[in-house]
């Protein structure tokens, strides 16, 4: 299928738009996933940004209901499969073959072409908000049938972007599979992996096996919008709950995908900064893959509500619960790591323990949300909006600003500026609190999640947020700012800028050559 | 290990990945979604029962009663009349009764209608034993036509204890731009199919 | 950010400034409630809270001690350990037990919300897009025998009454801005009330913080709930799975009230059935059908169709000077009582109005907004053209 080209080892990439169009290589592709992340990034930030604005007072001010629909449709589509999954697998494309002593990904022309299709899937699914009728209305989790029966015209797009989508994601797994199972440098035995190498490993299998089950999903949507079968519809036989359980089964294991390269990449900071080895390695590894294996027995924990019968709960309260068994060995290993330590906080490092301490918070909530009985108050409350944002902003978002600075100097040959890095640390950090803390107090005072308006008693929290939401989407403009500034002005990088930095990434000169480990490195 | 070795393994991994997906796929429209109807079925979970069962020789529990709710609803777009003409009956355990359900299509078209059932709580549905039902089947109805329905049921003596009453609700929607065809039958088909 | 919303925000500071203790009031947790049920949810709530904040100042106390103690800058020196199958095995053995204890404890709740032991009285609860419908099913054995036909059953739709101009910030917010509705549901207290629910159209969920009960309204399977309220009140809370554009204006509104009063009010509700019946066959002037028209719209079609009748195009579609509501009156009722053939937004409205309520709505859509067709439709006209068909 493809192959692997040695032959052009002797001259560096070609000039113009082609080397980006028809890159092959892994470094090129791995910076398209993370400019096109980052973009994606800013772009569900401003739908954010129109729900929050909207949000700020009781009474509609700036948008109407549908469209309120839209944003928080399109802000959850694109945030999870625009920003927070291109990031991962863009910090893949470029970080695995060098922390494995690989010359390249091991199948790069499938790596240029899942790279390709996803601004096409991006292009198609940002249109609908142009279409007669609007775009996709019914969430990023469009439970039917509001998104069959009852969806505007523009599902049809929505369903094939979200094929495109999932081809590309699947791409990227097999590609990142085969690497590291078959482009591992002699002596890189499977416990000398990095803990980003593991968890991308088990990131990439969860992803062939569930992204298949959305792409099954949404084809029996356009079975039941279009060809007149009954998946979904009561009417004809099929129900809509069968809908929920294969999206949470597809779904559960999706959230697992976002937060576990996240694990690697704090894995890999926190011992560079602590200056001392991880703590439990053979732990994390077996934590990961257990986090990975329950995550297929606990999709119903999101259906505590629809009507699930006794043993049911029971079932999926304990195995949710079990969860924060392994969850829990992660973070004290991370603690563990720190403690006697020499440990300096540069903005990586103050992005990793930002991580730790508002992600166990997200697991906290986590927890409190898996007792079934109480779930009954807490579901679909902006107590779950607080959660999953706090495991997903200041847990998988963090995770990827920390690697951008962490890797950045290796990336492109410069030093970021470490004041300015810290200022976009305590900018991020106060925004992320001051957004989404305060929505774990609206949900338990009873303010259901997608509502475009709300009674008064909610009014004064969400203003807060709404501040809070303003003043971290703006400092992120200081992240962008930080990236070009360093790329253009950096302070030259040398090979290793960090002093308790391991790995193989920083036994090559910074910035990374386009062709690196073409003779493998020697791993002892 | 040689270059051409490291292409093999890869176009290996390739191959099981692609198998994996498809087999992922397959997976989805045919194992995880008739499991899904399996455990309805084996458990009552949502209380719909399409299938007809033999009216069973039970032995009468004189000494029980149980209280059967009818409701009949209709799905927002379906204009027809429909309601129970009985809305609550008492039923001894093993007793075979009868009741009838009206539907009217005051329309100016003719329409076809499919009744969903669905038993509350859904732990009885598997003690609710319908041998008739116009569940079963659609209904066809033209235009100012109406029609009586009839639904037989006899409830199982080893219904638990616990359960005094039963609400049966039926939710009528108009299928006739699917009737007949596709999609009625194909999810039938797929009940069957289990 | 609109100037309006910088002065109120500009407001709402002065007033923390000027009064601080305001942020005792705030409600930033979950409510006990008024059930038995409710305030053991609660207090597991709690209990799983505070294991949560104990386990966070351990575990954060000692990341913090080592932040500060074991930095570079103060001259600390990284130790060399890296592994300890002891510590690994002790604090993945102490979660473990933690959790089990936390389902344990949670597994008795979950068995008592579980119990559906025969309850006095049933409630069927129907979710539609955006409102929902209460009906009480006549469950004593004494009502059995007039139940032949039950002519007069207490059903009746639950709508958001919060005016457009308060939602549109024309007019000052009410104290239950968006929690108030026409018709609240009644139940008694001290009483086991069992809640059926489902939906005509699409997935609601039916919650009130107060009882702690949320379930799932979903179209063509019913669920089942229940609760035993202990003190009277009225408790409000809302729908809580999207359901589309409406999602945010369609409040749940339950007065407890004691059970003589229920009685009473069950016999007046029974009443009015009787009454609005009635209406059905009543002459109507003009006058009245427009009046009880443009009530009766505003509470059933505007939402789409908006106040003004412009619609929302495409999806919903305008009324003023439309083909419909100035061509003929037979069409024009056709797509109100049985609804669009095309469209599954426009809802078969026969089966959810009553005659006199169509009959008034078609009134005025057909001479409101500058649509003056003098058409007058009565309630006959509605009875004879499902009759005639």
């Amino acid at each position: 299928m493809t192959t692997l080209d040695h032959d052009h080892s002797d001259h560096g990439p070609a000039k113009g738009l082609s080397r980006w169009l028809f890159s092959t290589n892994h470094k090129d592709i791995g910076t398209l996933y993370l400019w096109f992340s980052l973009s994606m990034f800013f772009l569900g930030g401003l739908f954010a940004m129109v729900i929050r604005a909207e949000l700020f007072q009781p009474g509609l001010q700036l948008v109407q209901p549908e469209f309120f629909n839209q944003m928080t449709t399109m802000h959850g589509l694109i945030m999870v499969f625009g920003a927070v999954m291109p990031a991962f697998v863009g910090l893949a494309n470029w970080m695995i073959p060098l922390m494995i002593g690989a010359p390249d990904m091991a199948l790069p022309r499938m790596n240029n072409l899942s790279f390709w299709i996803l601004p096409f899937a991006f292009a198609m699914l940002v249109s609908t908000l142009f279409m007669e009728g609007g775009a996709p209305d019914f969430g990023w989790t469009f439970y039917a049938p509001l998104s069959t029966t009852y969806a505007p015209p523009s599902v049809t797009f929505f369903i094939f972007a979200v094929h495109i989508m999932g081809a590309s994601s699947i791409m990227g797994a097999i590609n990142v599979i085969a690497t590291i199972l078959n482009m591992r440098a002699p002596g890189m035995t499977w416990m000398k992996m990095p803990l980003f190498v593991w968890t991308w490993l088990i990131t990439a299998f969860l992803l062939i096996a569930v992204m298949p089950v959305l792409a099954g999903v949404v084809t029996m949507m356009l079975m039941d919008i279009h060809f007149g079968t009954s998946f979904f519809s009561a009417a004809g036989g099929g129900s809509p709950l069968l809908f929920q359980h294969l999206f949470w089964f597809f779904g559960h294991p999706e959230v697992y995908i976002m937060i576990l390269p996240a694990f690697g990449v704090v894995s890999a900071i926190i011992p560079a900064f602590a200056r001392k080895k991880l703590f439990g390695y053979h732990s994390m590894v077996w934590a990961t893959a257990s986090i990975a294996v329950l995550s297929f027995i606990v999709w119903a924990h999101h259906m505590f509500t629809v009507g699930i019968p006794f043993a049911g709960e029971l079932f999926f309260m304990a195995s949710t619960m079990l969860i924060a068994v392994p969850t829990g060995v992660k973070v004290f290993n991370w603690v563990a790591t720190m403690f006697h330590g020499s440990m300096t906080f540069e903005t990586p490092m103050l992005f990793a323990i930002a991580f730790v301490v508002l992600f166990t918070i997200g697991g906290f909530s986590g927890l409190m949300l898996a007792v079934a009985p109480a779930d009954f108050q807490y579901h679909d409350t902006y107590f779950v909006v607080a959660h999953f944002h706090y495991v997903l902003v200041p847990g998988a978002v963090f995770s990827i600003i920390a690697a951008t600075y962490y890797w950045l100097p290796k990336w492109c040959g410069r030093m970021y500026n470490e004041t300015l890095g810290k200022t976009h640390f305590w900018l991020s950090f106060i925004g992320v609190n001051v957004t989404f803390f305060p929505q774990h107090f609206i949900g338990l005072a009873g303010m259901p999640r997608r509502i475009p308006d709300y009674a008064v008693q909610f009014a004064d929290f969400n203003m807060v947020s709404s501040i809070g939401a303003f003043f971290f989407g703006s400092s992120q403009l200081l992240f962008l700012f930080i990236i070009i500034h360093t790329i253009v002005a950096g302070k030259k990088a040398e090979a290793k800028p960090w002093e308790g930095a391991e790995g193989l990434e920083w036994t090559v000169p910074s910035p990374a050559p386009h062709h690196t480990f073409e003779t493998p490195p020697d791993v002892k | 290990m040689s270059a051409e070795q490291t292409r093999q393994k890869n176009r290996n991994v390739v191959l099981y990945g692609i198998g994996t997906v498809v087999f992922m796929l397959l997976f989805v429209f045919f194992v995880l979604r008739p499991m899904y109807y399996l455990i309805c079925e084996w458990t009552g979970i949502t209380g719909s029962q399409f299938e007809a069962s033999e009216t069973k020789n039970l032995a009468i529990d004189e000494n029980r009663a149980v209280k059967v709710q009818f409701l009949a609803m209709n799905n927002a777009t379906m204009p027809w009349q429909f309601q129970p003409e009985q809305s609550q009956l008492t039923v001894k355990p093993g007793e075979v009764k009868q009741v009838y359900f009206y539907a009217k299509n005051n329309t100016t078209n003719d329409m076809v209608a499919q009744a969903v059932p669905s038993l509350s709580p859904f732990e009885a549905t598997n003690y609710f034993i319908k041998t008739e039902c116009f569940c079963f089947n659609s209904q066809p109805l033209a235009a100012g036509e109406s029609v009586r329905m009839g639904l037989v049921f006899q409830i199982d003596p080893d219904l638990p204890a616990w359960v005094k009453t039963l609400s049966l609700t039926y939710t009528l929607f108009d299928i006739t731009d699917s009737a007949g065809a596709t999609a009625a039958s194909f999810n039938r088909l797929a009940l069957h199919n289990l | 950010m609109s100037a309006r919303m910088q002065k109120s925000a500009l407001a709402v500071l002065a007033t923390y400034l000027c009064a601080p203790n305001l942020f005792a009031e705030f409600r930033v947790n979950m409510p006990e409630g008024v059930t038995r049920i409710s305030e053991e949810v609660y207090s597991l709530h709690m209990l799983v809270f505070w294991v949560c904040v104990v386990i966070a100042i351990i575990v954060f106390g000692l990341m913090f001690y080592a932040i500060i103690k074991h930095r570079k800058s103060k001259g600390a020196v990284a130790k060399n350990f890296h592994e300890s199958l002891k510590v690994e095995i002790l604090w993945t053995a102490i979660p473990a037990l933690i959790v089990f204890a936390l389902g344990y404890r949670a597994f008795f709740t979950l068995e008592k919300m579980y119990d559906y032991d025969d309850s006095a009285l049933t409630v069927e609860i129907v979710g539609y897009q955006w409102k929902w419908r209460y009906s009480y099913l006549m469950d004593d054995a004494a009502k059995e025998d007039s139940a032949q036909g039950t002519q007069f059953p207490v059903s009746f739709f639950s709508n958001l009454i919060t005016p457009e101009s308060q939602i549109n910030n024309t007019e000052a917010k009410g104290e239950h801005y968006l929690l108030e509705v026409d018709e609240p549901l009644v139940l008694p207290v001290g009483s086991k009330v069992r809640f059926i629910l489902t939906s005509a159209d699409v997935i609601h969920s039916w919650w009130v913080p107060q009882l702690s009960v949320k379930k799932d309204a979903i179209p063509g399977i019913v669920n089942e709930a229940w609760t035993l309220i202990e003190k009277p009140g009225t408790y409000r809370g809302q729908c809580t799975e999207l359901c589309g554009k409406g999602h945010g204006f369609m409040p749940v509104v339950v007065q407890a009230v004691s059970q003589t009063e229920f009685d009473q009010w069950m016999l007046g509700k029974q009443d009015e059935a009787r009454q609005k019946a009635s209406l059905n066959v009543k002459t109507w002037t003009m006058g009245e059908l427009m009046e009880t028209g443009e009530r009766a719209y505003n509470t059933y079609c505007a939402a789409c169709h908006q106040a003004n009748g412009e619609g929302l195009p495409p999806a919903f579609p305008a009324l003023k000077n439309s083909a419909i509501a100035l061509g003929p009156v037979e069409a024009h009722l056709d797509i109100v009582i049985n609804g669009s053939r095309v469209n599954p937004a426009m809802a078969a409205f026969g089966a959810q109005l009553s005659a006199a309520e169509i009959a008034a709505i078609i009134t005025y859509e057909r001479n409101a907004w500058g649509n003056n067709t003098g058409d007058m439709v009565t309630p006959q006209d509605v009875s004879n053209f499902g009759s005639s068909q």
